[in-house]
């Protein structure tokens, strides 16, 4: 039980990040490739209809680790108290940014709120790398399955470990630009015209930070996290989930430019890899210890009772059914390039 | 004892009060735009096209402001309580994931398509994205009533074996008989605040001489689905209620009603002062016997007071148990008196002209958030000392290792962030109100 629901969470999470990841990304480069406020307006336009439902993968999944491993949940999330309530006021900011700009036509409303859309995505795509890293490095568990973060130490992923330091600004850096990447390969296929183009040379720019971030996070997360070798040793299939992530990331770049879509997909690709990649080398940890290998948290002691988890198991799937029907739904509905001159809210 | 225990409690109660405005709200215009969507397709009257326009722009502001106050209430309970969570999260976290995958999936899905998707989808297909959107709204407030349900009345659950809860029956969990009853009386509840918005702005249209047309049929439509909500909230939704918490919660239920001595034949106390400390009420005006007769049936039936309680079991604030559920029940009266004398007016055609009563009504807004407020404050402060009764108390619930600094750091930062939420809610509200139930431009 405890396996599939790492399975399912993990699943569930990085479709969050798949998908809200281009819209975040969107907001992270929009200022920089749309010049006018009405070519902002088109960005604004190819994911206000989807950016609400994609982010309700991250409730849901919050709802589902919750259910699952209750005690992964209250460690976890209280141990990362500031960061979390930051991301919090981050998502909300970035939530009515993205609602409210265009109810009120004043340039100066229109250009504050677009200012407000691009920091707090900015700052969420380094929030969600940076609590990765934490996820990955370790933290400083004691045997009440309890720990504090604070901000910053020293700087260095050793005990007293903070949420900052140089490996997880690392890995909020490559998550800052890869989501960029992201964003733009997402403009580049659901708009035309000079906005497409800027988007395609940006992301021709950008993707040579993500191969260098990536080869240098990838490293150094070998080296904090043991347990990376130690799974890809005891299970050689795992392979092929770098192995995914190195694929989309080469195709990102041979398909843009030409192939808008393909682009898009193979983006997506890459962050899945990526992230199953994580999911696979900590695996069964959910939440490593820094010091002390035996006080980590392990799918074994941080979930729910079986029974439960068995009830839950089948409400979910009848869930899921329903949830791929409608995103069939929202985004079928979309085919075709946010233009100018629909009738839409945004 | 947590230091931070104060602050927790109140950094939760605050973010959750000011999300239940907005949910409230977006629960009982949904049910006003699915009538409106209803009677523009039985009858083509472009006039209920317009006025659901109108509702639609005003339930999309809500909305958004109820998703991103919506999410910190989900995390908190990791952040802010992560004992209760440890110990719970196995029962409790089953309907949150629910709400999540059957019903803000379902939302978010449908509220482009009801917002911008009119031309598109034909006048039936835009009525069942409004019905789709509704349904969505409506599940999430069952979901959540659900999870305070089991808190309120814990039942369908096993131990596990580190002393944690876990869900053993999905039956149990929603169809505890708690729910049905709380859930019934908690969705009249949204619907009398969204049958008062609309009356209140009705009235306002009419007093302004502006949108004459659109402004009887808000007045109209809001007394009529007012009334009967209003009715259906006192009997039997707030009766079965209130017989539940004399049943389970002996100790709230002496709160509310201000009983400190154990009494037959007990009166029913409409305004009075708690003194806690002098164990008595102060300034009473009470109907003899009442309660008595309105808990058990019987005139000389016995009401448990306080004082057969023991003090570990009170609730930590009566006075504020007290007045919350007073505030409530005195407010759900005066609304379904000024809504029958409008429905009379309206029977007799003068309600209309009658400046007076659309003062009364106009003037009404913020008394139905007022009263759902009071009685969410009446279950949760009347639960205490307990998270999830007789199972987990409050003290015990926190995030021990958050220190008050870190605590009162969010808390103000809440504060700061919810005062610009609300003044960008009034603003925009109140240009979409000045606009009006006005064509398409």
């Amino acid at each position: 039980m405890g396996t599939v629901w790492f399975c399912l969470i993990a699943f569930m999470l990085t479709v969050y990040v798949v998908l809200d990841g281009f819209d975040i990304g969107a907001g992270i480069v929009h200022l920089a490739v749309a010049r006018t406020a009405e070519e902002r307006r088109t960005i604004l336009r190819s994911i206000g209809p989807v950016w609400d439902a994609n982010e309700v993968w991250l409730i849901a999944a919050g709802g589902t680790l919750y259910l699952a491993f209750p005690g992964l949940y209250a460690s976890s999330f209280s141990g990362f108290y500031l960061p979390l309530i930051m991301v919090l006021w981050l998502l909300i900011l970035r939530g009515i940014s993205v609602e409210f700009r265009s109810s009120f036509a004043h340039p100066v409303w229109i250009a504050f709120w677009d200012g407000i859309f691009a920091l707090s995505s900015v700052l969420l795509a380094v929030f969600f790398g940076v609590a990765l890293g934490n996820v990955v490095r370790g933290v400083a568990l004691d045997p009440a399955q309890r720990f504090f973060e604070p901000l910053w130490t020293n700087f260095r992923p050793e005990v007293p470990t903070g949420i900052l330091d140089w490996y997880t600004v690392l890995v909020g850096l490559l998550a800052l630009v890869a989501l960029a990447v992201h964003g733009c390969a997402w403009i580049a296929f659901r708009t035309d015209g000079e906005t497409a183009a800027r988007a395609g040379r940006l992301l021709r720019r950008l993707w040579w930070g993500v191969v260098v971030l990536t080869v240098l996070v990838t490293w150094f997360s070998w080296d904090l996290q043991p347990q990376i070798t130690h799974n890809l040793h005891s299970y050689p299939w795992g392979w092929i989930l770098p192995a995914l992530a190195i694929g989309g990331l080469v195709l990102t770049w041979r398909w843009s430019g030409r192939r808008p879509l393909a682009t898009f997909l193979a983006s997506a690709a890459y962050l899945a890899g990526m992230l199953a990649s994580v999911a696979f080398g900590l695996y069964p940890y959910v939440l490593p210890a820094r010091s002390d290998p035996s006080l980590s948290l392990s799918i074994e002691n941080t979930r729910a009772p079986d029974a439960g988890l068995r009830l839950a198991l089948a409400w979910w799937a009848v869930g899921m059914v329903l949830v791929a029907f409608y995103f069939w739904m929202l985004y079928r509905r979309m085919a075709g390039r946010a233009g100018h001159d629909e009738s839409h809210g945004y | 004892m947590n230091p931070a225990l104060t602050v927790h409690r109140l950094q939760f109660a605050f973010t959750i009060t000011f999300h239940y405005v907005f949910a409230q709200l977006t629960m009982g215009l949904a049910l006003f735009l699915v009538v409106l969507k209803t009677l523009a397709l039985r009858t083509g009257d472009e006039r209920y096209e317009r006025a659901a326009r109108f509702w639609s722009r005003l339930f999309g502001i809500s909305f958004a402001l109820g998703v991103v106050t919506g999410i910190p209430m989900e995390f908190q309970f990791g952040t802010n309580w992560a004992e209760f969570s440890r110990r719970v999260g196995g029962v409790i976290g089953q309907p949150l994931a629910m709400e999540g995958v059957f019903s803000f999936f379902l939302e978010s899905s449908f509220l482009g398509l009801v917002l911008f998707g009119e031309k598109r989808l034909g006048r039936f297909g835009h009525w069942a994205a409004t019905v789709a959107l509704w349904l969505g709204s409506w599940l999430s407030g069952f979901f959540i009533v659900a999870t305070n349900a089991w808190m309120q009345h814990p039942q369908g659950y096993m131990v596990g074996p580190g002393g944690e809860y876990g869900l053993a029956s999905l039956r149990g969990l929603l169809l505890n008989p708690w729910l049905g009853w709380q859930y019934a009386h908690n969705m009249l509840g949204a619907t009398m605040t969204g049958a008062l918005l609309v009356c209140s702005i009705g009235a306002f249209y009419l007093l302004a001489d502006r949108h004459q047309d659109c402004g009887r049929l808000f007045v109209r439509l809001g007394t009529i689905i007012g009334l009967i909500a209003g009715l259906l909230l006192i009997y039997p939704t707030g009766d079965g209620q209130s017989k539940m918490v004399a049943r389970y919660q002996p100790a709230t239920f002496a709160a509310m009603e201000g009983v400190f001595q154990t009494q037959s034949g007990a009166p029913i106390v409409i305004i009075g002062q708690p003194d806690v400390e002098r164990r008595r009420l102060d300034n009473p005006l009470a109907v003899p016997r009442m309660l008595s007769f309105l808990t058990y049936h019987r005139w000389a039936a016995e009401v448990r007071g306080l004082d057969q309680i023991p003090s570990s079991e009170w609730p930590d604030q009566i006075p504020l148990v007290y007045y919350s559920y007073h505030i409530m029940v005195g407010l759900g009266t005066i609304f379904l008196a000024v809504l029958a004398a409008s429905a009379l007016l309206l029977w007799r055609g003068r309600l209309y002209t009658n400046r007076p009563a659309l003062w009364v009504l106009m003037l009404l807004l913020p008394f139905p958030f007022i009263a759902n407020t009071a009685g969410w404050i009446t279950a949760e402060s009347g639960r205490q000392p307990w998270l999830a009764h007789t199972l987990v108390r409050t003290a015990e619930g926190a995030s021990p290792q958050i220190s008050s600094g870190n605590a009162w750091f969010t808390l103000l930062g809440f504060l700061g962030m919810y005062a610009l939420l609300s003044i960008l809610f009034l603003f925009l509200a109140w240009r979409q109100i000045e606009r009006g139930p006005v064509a398409a431009s």
